[in-house]
């Protein structure tokens, strides 16, 4: 499960919302304006269980998702869930990788501290002996021009 | 019967007789006949992966989903503390200073490394630049990439980021890095082929255990290596998934 998140903890001015989750749970969360650059030359890593639980980060994960490898490890990949992404683009990622196919997509993270970060994301099954046994994304820097178009097209989405 | 070792067509050319001093060795110390074929570029050595002719072969990453999924290898090593980084760098003269700068239309010169162009490629696509945007010039080395750029004939230039160290410091003055890529999972690997499968154990722990002699030292040391880490199966399945997220 993945706890609220702590006013305490969020950096600046910012905004409290409650997220329905998969799986029938909510979380409180809080956002502020504050987006923390990709940085360069970096790829940020994770692997999920079938279902979108945490298994491994790597260090960039770590760095700018703002949690600890404790807190992130065994919590559900929503825990980075920011509400200005369109439910319809998780849909499309679980639809696409529970086919067996790659998912590609922008998407706008949420932080511990409440600041966000844009990635393009590949997301695939890892299949071992032709069983899915989990998933992994990798994330890399997107282009300026890219996310103009996903802050233009998303809230559309809704 | 003999069996085939072939290397990655990347490897530096100081380090040629190095890979014929390291055969002589296998063979030496497996009792196997193995003959070390090199392979003048990447194609070729694939046409021989391909045809099933390769029983074990110093891998570049890019060649190992299809060794590994196709072909039946299994991973045993990588060199110690060595990971395959990437360098995108202009000359000093460029008035570039970060990938963000750069315009489509532009020359990237580079090599055949295949894991180092698409590292390099995903590091020019934050910029929106990509194959159909760009003009790739091929060399044969990484002197020869740097050349392109001291000349001006190339905007950018892709290194493997141990060959751009090992440059004289005289031509990387006059190169500027824009970007070094900080991945630390894709590696060159040896493996082995199914023809080979019941000499695993032993060949992993004969290169394992090479650090431990002066000798098998100066063998390693005429490679560029100081020893051989093990590559799990696992990881290095996890190594070929992560490839096959940056391949798209
Ligand atoms: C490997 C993998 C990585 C994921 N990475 C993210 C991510 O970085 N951010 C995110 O919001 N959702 C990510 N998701 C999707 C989440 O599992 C989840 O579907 C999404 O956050 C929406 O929450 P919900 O499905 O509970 O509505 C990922 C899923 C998988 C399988």
């Amino acid at each position: 499960m993945i706890q609220d998140m702590k006013p305490e903890n969020i950096v600046g001015e910012f905004k409290e919302i409650i997220l329905n989750l998969y799986g029938g749970f909510s979380r409180k969360i809080y956002y502020s304006e504050l987006e923390t650059p990709y940085p360069d030359g970096k790829l940020i890593v994770s692997t999920t269980d079938p279902a979108g639980v945490i298994t491994h980060v790597n260090q960039a994960f770590i760095d700018m998702s703002g949690y600890t490898e404790d807190e992130l490890i065994g919590a559900p990949h929503s825990i980075l869930r920011h509400p200005d992404m369109p439910p319809a683009a998780f849909k499309e990622l679980w639809d696409t990788v529970q086919k067996g196919e790659k998912w590609q997509g922008f998407v706008k993270n949420l932080r511990k501290d409440g600041g966000y970060y844009w990635v393009k994301a590949t997301v695939i099954p890892n299949i071992r002996n032709g069983i899915t046994v989990g998933y992994t994304s990798v994330r890399r820097k997107p282009s300026k021009a890219k996310v103009d178009e996903c802050i233009k097209l998303y809230p559309t989405l809704f | 019967m003999s069996y085939i070792f072939t290397v990655s067509p990347d490897f530096s050319p100081d380090h040629i007789s190095g890979w014929y001093i390291f055969n002589t060795w296998l063979q030496k110390h497996t009792d196997l006949a193995i003959h070390l074929e090199m392979y003048n570029n990447f194609h070729s050595q694939r046409s021989a992966i391909q045809n099933d002719s390769i029983d074990l072969i110093y891998a570049n990453p890019y060649d190992a989903a299809i060794l590994v999924r196709d072909k039946g290898f299994r991973p045993l090593t990588k060199p110690r503390g060595c990971c395959d980084e990437v360098i995108v760098a202009t000359s000093i003269n460029s008035p570039v200073q970060d990938i963000a700068n750069l315009q489509p239309g532009i020359k990237v010169a580079t090599t055949e490394d295949p894991d180092v162009n698409m590292i390099g490629m995903i590091m020019l696509e934050s910029a929106d630049l990509n194959a159909a945007n760009i003009e790739l010039k091929t060399s044969d080395s990484y002197v020869l990439v740097a050349k392109h750029l001291l000349r001006d004939d190339s905007d950018v230039g892709f290194f493997l980021a141990e060959a751009f160290d090992d440059l004289s410091t005289l031509i990387k003055n006059q190169l500027r890095i824009l970007v070094r890529s900080q991945i630390s999972v894709i590696h060159h690997s040896l493996m082995l082929g199914p023809k080979l499968a019941d000499q695993h154990d032993l060949i992993s722990r004969l290169l394992l255990d090479m650090d431990a002699d002066e000798k098998n030292r100066e063998v390693l040391s005429s490679l560029g290596f100081t020893g051989w880490d093990k590559v799990e199966d696992e990881e290095m399945e996890f190594m070929i998934d992560l490839m096959d997220t940056l391949k798209v």
